[in-house]
């Protein structure tokens, strides 16, 4: 080899952890154009790339990388925005370390990391926002036909764009009053600052794509109602219906779901009140049960509120934990503790129905289990107490009902999420789509959003083979 | 955005107000509620809808906190940033026979559209109003449509002295009620319940606990309903009264009481008196 390559991705620079824990502001700060230029001197320029395999929507990576070493900025954020809608967006959020940089060739080198390949997306994205602003591709003529995408989500936000691109009339229904889906309710600003997607959001407006808010499909406007107006519909709702480990004291006053404590901070920007109207609850000693991303937020969050101490407990161990790595280290920097094999058996209320412990039990690994996870079984007579005032349940979501109930034709798989056909995001009916966690359970933006680009193409395919007439 | 198209004090620091709201007009049943955000800043608030016509919505809002205060203030013409919905699960419709229809307070704007459709499906229709005075006891004109109306006021200004449950025994011993229907304060709800038990007397109550999106998406609504967790928005907000737990729901209104007393200090340091109410 010619040119020798450095072993480490280049850093980036953050907030230093004792201070970002008293604010909301962005933990990760972004690459110099030097500090990309350098990064992205470290990629190959692999002939058969393999990072592009590991990424759910085929961005030509190489491309955009070779652009960024030729300090070409603006054109590397051009092959970004043919394959992916939301670059700033996935390139803060992506679990790039299962993707892209997992297949990356120079990861696979001894002692070597994958080339940053997120950092980068990012920078050009932010790049780009920056320097050249909002730039639209060459729009084709409008098609005649009309299709529905219900919920602002990355998912569906993906297809109406895609769709848009193509010249097709898009609707994006959405319930709440801002549209993004878990980018807003969910994902905190300290990860992904919200006038990010509100800037990937103008984006999709000047695209052509309507985005209605306050409408929930279901009882807003019926499914029916949808299905007379619009050739296609693609349906994004996600799995937003938190769940609950069902124990004694669920109800007591200082238990909640993390969605309940992230939507009234993300969405709601409880952390601004009485600026903002709505409250959140701050406790002192805090418990955040599971161990995903999602757990991660809600416990970085919790701190960020005014915590004293912060801990999450996790029924099986770090080696089984789902969050992301780097989120992870993000919250061991800022002073969570962890509690491996720990499982929450019962809320302990004071008499004025308010939490002051929880009982858990200690856990061991036994067999792997249907995930191929080792299955945590309760170890006997270990139970043991941990005083809390706030515990904050982030075991996962399930399939918001209301849609599903409206249009019980729709065929679901035995967990309650939509079957389709996973090439095409087809389901039962002929016209409508569906991807995204309402397909698949809780997962990642960017397989959401490669389900958006899927069933894209599919819809673009069944509409332009359809013989017959476009509704009016 | 939502413009009020009407508005009317009913009473002291309670409003009536008709919403411009097409969607949710066209589709919403007795029994459901709207999520209202009057502005960019405010929080999201279940309101149940007392009546619809064409494209808009009736609200009956009492001056309890910040946000209804501030709702109170606004005049025909302004505009609510966000009102989405119907939400919830209608009323139970059919003919049960003898129903009794119990409204307390801000209340009786909710049990209005489930009385009025029961009665168009063939029921007798007996209607239990209460307030603390006279004044308190709104909307009492509009249910000319009742087969029997029983007033109840604390202070004895109108109708019987007493509260709302003094009249169902009344009724409860004089006739035969197939199913009731109560909604008020959780309290009155609370003792209505409790009574109905006594009589194994079927009786519906709206739960108003606290919500964020109404969607069934963050569970901050959840009540324990025959010993299991129920999300008032999505599984209720109607449930048999003698169901559900009433102490842990009082309790859980109480989770905000502090912010919400801030919220209103701070506003009315702002505003000065609230003399609109």
């Amino acid at each position: 080899m010619a040119v020798k390559i450095q072993p480490n991705k280049t850093p980036m620079k953050e907030q230093e952890p004792e201070v970002r824990i008293k604010n909301f502001n962005e933990v990760a700060l972004g690459y110099t154009e030097e500090e990309a230029v350098k990064e992205a001197e470290r990629c190959l320029q692999c002939r058969v790339p393999m990072c592009v395999k590991g990424c759910p929507v085929q961005i030509d990576i190489p491309a955009f990388i070779r652009e960024i070493r030729n300090r070409n900025f603006e054109k590397a954020a051009e092959i970004i925005k043919r394959y992916n809608n939301l670059p700033a967006i996935c390139g803060r959020v992506c679990p790039q370390e299962n993707q892209c940089e997992a297949t990356c060739v120079v990861g696979k080198m001894k002692d070597h990391e994958p080339v940053a390949i997120g950092r980068l997306e990012r920078f050009v994205a932010d790049w780009e926002a920056e320097n050249v602003g909002l730039k639209l591709p060459k729009l084709p003529d409008k098609r005649p036909q009309k299709v529905a995408v219900i919920g602002a989500g990355p998912g569906g936000i993906t297809c109406a764009a895609d769709l848009a691109k193509m010249g097709y009339e898009v609707t994006i229904f959405e319930a709440f009053h801002e549209p993004g889906g878990v980018l807003i309710y969910g994902i905190p600003e300290f990860r992904l600052p919200k006038k990010i997607v509100k800037r990937e959001m103008d984006y999709i407006r000047a695209l052509g794509v309507n985005i209605v808010t306050d409408v929930v499909v279901g009882r807003s406007i019926t499914m029916q109602e949808i299905l007379d107006e619009y050739d296609a519909v693609y349906i994004g709702i996600g799995a937003g219906a938190p769940k609950f480990m069902g124990i004694p004291g669920t109800n007591l006053i200082g238990v909640f779901s993390a969605s309940e404590i992230l939507t009234r901070v993300n969405l709601m920007r409880a952390y601004d009140f009485p600026n903002y109207d709505t409250p959140v609850k701050k406790g002192s000693k805090v418990m955040v049960v599971g161990a995903g991303n999602v757990a991660m937020d809600a416990a970085r969050t919790a701190l960020r509120l005014g915590a004293k101490e912060v801990t999450i407990v996790y029924r099986r161990s770090e080696k089984e934990m789902p969050a992301r790595i780097e989120e992870y280290h993000h919250a061991l920097e800022e002073g969570i503790k962890f509690k491996w094999l720990t499982q929450p058996v019962r809320y302990i209320g004071d008499e004025n129905g308010k939490l002051v412990a929880v009982e858990c039990i200690k856990m061991e690994l036994g067999e792997p289990d249907a995930s191929g996870r080792r299955r945590p079984i309760p170890i006997e007579g270990s139970n043991f107490i941990m005083e809390v005032d706030m515990a904050i349940e982030a075991i996962g979501q399930g399939p918001q009902k209301i849609l599903l109930q409206n249009f019980p034709e729709l065929k679901l798989n035995k967990w309650g999420y939509i079957e389709v056909d996973p090439e095409t995001c087809a389901t039962n009916i002929p016209g409508v789509y569906a991807g995204g966690d309402i397909v698949t359970g809780a997962a990642t933006v960017i397989e959401a959003m490669g389900a958006g680009k899927r069933a894209a193409k599919a819809i673009h395919e069944y509409l332009s083979s359809k013989v017959i007439g476009h509704k009016t | 955005m939502f413009r009020i198209l009407k508005k009317r004090r009913l009473a002291y620091g309670t409003h009536d107000f008709w919403v411009e709201a097409p969607e949710v007009a066209q589709h919403a049943q007795p029994g459901q509620f709207v999520v209202v955000r009057i502005h960019q800043y405010g929080e999201r608030i279940p309101l149940t809808i007392a009546d619809s016509a064409d494209d808009a919505i009736r609200l009956v809002v009492k001056a309890v906190g910040k946000t209804t205060y501030e709702l109170c203030s606004l005049k025909e013409g302004d505009e609510l940033a966000d009102v989405v919905g119907p939400l919830g699960h209608p009323s139970e419709m059919g003919k049960f026979g003898h129903v009794m229809m119990v409204g307390g307070g801000v209340g009786i704007a909710a049990i209005y559209p489930i009385a009025k459709k029961l009665k168009d499906h063939g029921n007798r229709v007996t209607v239990i109003l209460g307030g603390r005075t006279a004044e308190q006891v709104i909307m009492r004109d509009e249910f000319r449509f009742a087969d029997r109306i029983l007033i109840t006021t604390d202070d004895g200004s109108l109708g019987i002295k007493g509260v709302v449950t003094d009249a169902m025994k009344k009724v409860l011993e004089e006739d035969t009620v197939d199913v009731a229907w109560a909604i008020g304060p959780t309290i009155m709800m609370k003792f209505c319940a409790l009574l109905a038990k006594e009589y194994a007397l079927k009786i519906w109550t709206s739960l108003n606990p606290i919500m964020v999106d109404g969607t069934g998406m963050c569970g901050a609504c959840r009540v324990t309903v025959g010993g299991e967790i129920k999300f008032a928005c999505v599984d209720g907000p109607e449930f048999d009264g003698r169901l559900v737990d009433w102490d842990e729901l009082l309790k859980r209104l109480t989770i905000y009481q502090k912010e919400e007393k801030e919220a209103l200090e701070k506003y009315l340091k702002k505003v000065g008196e609230p003399s609109w109410l």
